[in-house]
């Protein structure tokens, strides 16, 4: 059990540097792919199937689509080399010091006494099944009932997000030339 | 920094890894589409925190199993029947004589029956589960996260329109108008 875990927390952060590195963008995506699926595993391993099925249908399935379609619509972006700078990487280290410092005092993995599993009353398992006449998942419980104002607001912001990808991709004829004649003068 | 807290916290460590490496790709690429690609490494990596701290030792997905369900639901109601069944049987037969014994019959009945029902109802409480609220957040945020990434990929698809070009540099460029 330890190993697999292990294999994939080493997979996972192997993939991730490889998307760091990589500079050819078709692969980049596919990696990301793979990124998604590995954490979804690994969400299996830690008791969470349903965000396990979320995040291979949406990170690996949908996010993967969209992305390779952008890049069939811009282009492959042309290199243009520069000096490296060393500040990104001076950023992170920093940045990823000071939050291993703050897990430091974090409750240990898996801990039962841990805040997360004490506030709010975990009360939910015990009284979905009664609430819910009998549905044994509780998660699917606590998402439409218990939580349901969190799924109408995700609906919303899917809604709106939906609305302005029209928008933004909409193509009149006028809006046409406008964009047109500001490509004109950008490039000129 | 004992070998204890380092078994305790390591999760957490390569998840700040992921969370780091989705950051440096956002601050050090230069490509629009690299970019949204950091973020949602960035954010994978918070899902990935969120249901780290949701686990419990030994516990299993929140998913009570429709067995225990059942026969938790069956042992609630098969007590109060299985005695008044047997006090009734019992009246009929020695209306007057066995009266007590009738009684004590049907009080053992019942007592099997509520010991049964309890242990029935122990097994099921002894299933540890791990804590469901992270999922469900996450579920939420998984969504939320996928109709970004969509809005983000429109802006560099118009952006890529109007600037023929996906760089950051190069676009800064044209706005200054070099």
């Amino acid at each position: 059990m330890n190993l697999i875990v292990f294999a994939l927390l080493a997979l996972l952060a192997i993939t991730a540097v490889a998307i760091a590195k990589l500079r050819e963008l078709w692969a980049v995506i596919m990696f990301t792919g793979i990124y998604s699926f590995l954490s979804a595993s690994w969400m299996m391993i830690l008791d969470a199937p349903d965000v396990a099925f979320t995040e291979a249908a949406v990170g690996a399935g949908i996010s993967t689509v969209l992305m390779l379609s952008t890049m069939a619509l811009t282009g492959k972006a042309e290199e243009i080399p520069r000096k490296k700078s060393l500040v990104p990487l001076f950023v992170v280290l920093v940045t990823g010091a000071t939050l291993v410092y703050g897990t430091l005092d974090m409750p240990h993995f898996g801990s039962p006494n841990a805040p997360v599993q004490v506030y709010p009353d975990p009360s939910f398992v015990e009284r979905s099944e009664a609430d819910m006449h009998g549905l044994p998942n509780v998660v699917t419980a606590l998402l439409a009932s218990y939580r349901g104002y969190d799924t109408l607001g995700e609906t919303t912001v899917v809604l709106t997000a939906g609305i302005a990808v029209l928008l933004i991709l909409r193509r009149d004829d006028e809006e046409k030339d406008e964009s047109a004649q500001l490509a004109g003068n950008k490039t000129s | 920094m004992t070998l204890e807290s380092i078994a305790g916290l390591y999760n957490y460590w390569v998840v700040i890894f992921l969370m780091m490496t989705g950051f440096y790709i956002v601050l050090a690429r230069k490509n629009l589409i690299k970019s949204v690609i950091g973020l949602n490494i960035f954010q994978t990596s918070v899902f990935l925190l969120y249901i780290t701290m949701g686990k419990v030792d030994h516990g299993t997905a929140p998913i009570v199993p429709p067995a225990i369900a059942a026969e938790q639901a069956h042992a609630a109601h098969g007590t109060t029947e299985a005695g008044h069944a047997a006090v009734g049987h019992a009246a009929l037969e020695h209306a007057e004589t066995a009266q007590g014994l009738a009684h004590d019959v049907a009080h053992n009945l019942a007592d099997d029956a509520i010991s049964h029902g309890s242990e029935l109802a122990h097994a099921s409480t002894e299933i540890i589960y791990s804590n469901p609220l992270p999922s469900v957040l996450m579920l939420t945020a998984i969504v939320v996260g996928i109709a970004t990434t969509a809005l983000a990929l429109a802006l560099v698809v118009r952006i890529r329109e109007d600037y023929g070009t996906v760089d950051e540099e190069r676009i800064l460029e044209l706005d200054r108008g070099e």
